[in-house]
């Protein structure tokens, strides 16, 4: 259970007249209770739905209000919460940290208690999991932009989070990578809160929130949700 | 992102500190010896006068100042590391201990105090804006990369070739003009990305 | 070497050349300590007959270690421009004999040290330099911290290519390609942004946060 009390979220911007450096808001306040299985997040670029899912595992921290995960403050256990919640970015390029898969997926299980064979052995089976066995020691560059993907999903559940938050995790696949990575998503058995533009895979949630501005402006049922949003697009567009 | 004018509320709260950011900190050091062996290996960049301009010595100002002196002399050791150990990341695809045998190990060994003194000199670029920063930027740079890569250079001819220090100095003197444009493009690189991360500026160690 | 898709660069392998020699199965650390007593001596004893000695045994140690020439000869070459233009300098300045030695020091060294590289994997060698460098973790400095760093600068060279490629054809598309700025400013800036999304990566999967 992922709970936001009057979580506001600001940066600092460059002032476009050249002076000192500006406070700008990013997000919210924002107060939710997120409790659901399949949440999704949708809302136009730049609207703040990506800083509102970088919140939930501590990523980004409020200026001021609070975002607990299980009750613990992403401020001061930020470390437990990141081990509760799994975070799949949109581009793989940065996430995958090792050279070749198999090190990447080992490097997660660093924290279990095993000894360097059976970490590799573990890592091999969490491979093979996602298809990727016979990749195991290529190097990353050298996997497609959906094995990538893959690959990144593999070394995040391989830690075995509580619970997984996507940023837009198919925004860069083709049409068959997507439909591979969100069966994938589907199947979990983790609570999995997915930020995404695919209008599709938002309808198949249990909950939808539409984030606009900074605020989130609907959180309800997915039709009405996917109506409210495309409303609010032709609203920019008149 | 909204505008604070927006607002009617009024003053915005500071952002949040930076959580403890270690893992940004691990992953920019590399980053940056990453950039630094690119520079190193890629072919340089043609100019009008058909001399190419190679980057190495860009990259290590460059890490310096965007970083601060000790991330940015990190940055620098972690690539001497790996290009020592034997990746072929050092000038002309060349690797191993025996570019330490060879005249030019000193700028080489250099390298981490030059992005270091970049670093720490270019302190001052936070409290100033426009111009002044990029002079502030600029002058660190000149003189990070005068006082620490050339004098260990002339020192490193001078030991590996038996050189005197007037023939070393002849040679170092060479690579004199071609450096002041790099720091020149590293100071406006840094200006450039305190720009677009400012926060970036702020968190310099 | 695990198959042509591997680039030397973006490997632990670097210019390790695989095989069995007595130079390959020695601890790395005795090498490394041989390579340090043989610059010493190299540096220690004057004269151009002692520096023929150095090369004559540097060559013996490349026989040894049974690694092709080639894998190690790139290394010399790139300094023996500049070793020849030095050397005919001190020639003319001190003599015949200090020009020998100069020359034939720095090709004795250096022929050592491409054969300790050339038989020892990179990461290997990084393993000892993280050993030695243990003291450091009172500074935060872990040998797991510094082993991280290793494997994330190799995903990231690949990367960093690609992106400054990019940036390149970029720069070309618009007529720029001769203007350095169009070229380093859009490199920089991708390269900051993949190194904070990295650091994010990094601390939501728990690493390095230790």
């Amino acid at each position: 259970m992922i709970e936001l009390d009057s979580a506001l979220v600001t940066a600092y911007a460059p002032d476009p007249a050249g002076g000192a450096d500006r406070v700008v808001r990013l997000l919210g306040p924002v107060s939710l209770q997120l409790a659901e299985r399949r949440i999704a997040i949708i809302g136009a670029n730049g609207s703040g739905k990506s800083t509102l899912a970088r919140l939930l595992n501590g990523l980004v921290l409020p200026a001021s209000g609070t975002v607990r995960v299980d009750d613990l403050d992403t401020a001061t256990d930020g470390r437990a919460v990141r081990r509760r919640v799994g975070f799949v970015f949109t581009s793989p390029d940065a996430q995958i940290v090792m050279p070749t898969p198999l090190e990447d997926v080992a490097l997660s299980l660093r924290r279990l208690p095993l000894s360097a064979d059976e970490r590799d052995a573990a890592a091999r089976c969490a491979l093979a999991r996602f298809g990727l066995a016979e990749r195991a020691e290529v190097p990353a560059h050298a996997l497609s932009g959906g094995q990538r993907q893959l690959l990144a999903l593999a070394s995040v559940l391989a830690a075995e989070p509580d619970v997984l938050v996507c940023d837009e995790p198919t925004t860069l696949l083709d049409l068959r990578w997507r439909t591979v990575v969100d069966d994938l998503l589907a199947g979990l058995d983790q609570q999995v809160i997915v930020v995404t533009h695919d209008l599709e895979a938002a309808a198949r949630a249990d909950r939808v929130l539409v984030v606009d501005d900074g605020l989130v402006v609907f959180d309800g049922e997915p039709a009405p949700a996917v109506e409210h949003y495309r409303a609010l697009m032709a609203a920019v567009r008149a | 992102m909204t505008d604070i004018t927006k607002d009617a509320g009024g003053a915005l709260p500071a952002p949040a500190a930076a959580r403890a950011s270690v893992a940004t900190d691990v992953a920019l050091v590399a980053t940056f010896a990453a950039f630094i062996a690119v520079c190193a290996i890629l072919p340089g960049i043609p100019t009008g006068s058909g001399v190419p301009i190679t980057l190495q010595t860009f990259a290590v100002i460059l890490s310096g100042l965007v970083l601060g002196w000790r991330r940015g002399a990190l940055a620098v050791l972690l690539y001497l590391a790996i290009g020592l150990a034997g990746v072929p990341i050092f000038a002309e695809a060349t690797g191993g201990l025996g570019v330490l045998a060879k005249p030019s190990a000193g700028y080489l060994l250099a390298f981490p105090l030059g992005a270091a003194l970049a670093g720490l000199l270019a302190s001052p670029a936070v409290r100033s804006v426009g111009w002044a920063r990029y002079t502030v930027l600029f002058t660190a740079g000149v003189f990070g990369s005068f006082l620490t890569i050339h004098v260990g250079g002339i020192l490193g001819l001078m030991a590996r070739l038996d050189l005197d220090l007037g023939a070393a100095v002849a040679i170092d003197v060479v690579y004199l003009p071609g450096d002041i444009v790099k720091n020149a493009a590293a100071a406006a690189v840094a200006y450039t990305l305190f720009r677009a991360y400012p926060d970036l500026l702020r968190h310099r160690r | 070497m695990s198959g042509p898709l591997r680039q030397p660069w973006a490997g632990p392998l670097g210019l390790y050349h695989p095989g069995d020699s007595l130079l390959h199965r020695c601890p790395p650390g005795v090498k490394l300590a041989g390579l340090a007593v043989a610059g010493i001596a190299i540096a220690v004893a004057r004269g151009p007959l002692s520096a023929a000695v150095a090369v004559l045994l540097a060559v013996a140690t490349h026989v040894v270690s049974r690694v092709p020439w080639h894998r190690t000869s790139r290394g010399v070459l790139g300094t023996l421009v500049t070793l020849l233009l030095v050397g005919a300098y001190q020639w003319w300045v001190r003599g015949w004999a200090v020009a020998a030695e100069v020359v034939l020091d720095v090709v004795a060294l250096v022929l050592l040290a491409t054969v300790l590289t050339a038989t020892t994997r990179a990461d290997t060698l990084l393993e000892v330099l993280a050993r030695v460098a243990r003291p450091l973790r009172r500074v935060g400095l872990s040998p797991e911290t510094f082993a991280l760093a290793c494997g994330l600068f190799l995903r990231t060279v690949p990367v960093l290519v690609q992106t400054s490629l990019e940036a390149r054809d970029a720069a070309r598309a618009r007529g720029l390609e001769n203007n350095p700025r169009a070229v380093l400013v859009p490199s920089a800036v991708r390269m900051v942004a993949h190194a904070r999304a990295t650091g994010d990566a990094l601390a939501a999967r728990g690493l390095g946060e230790d």
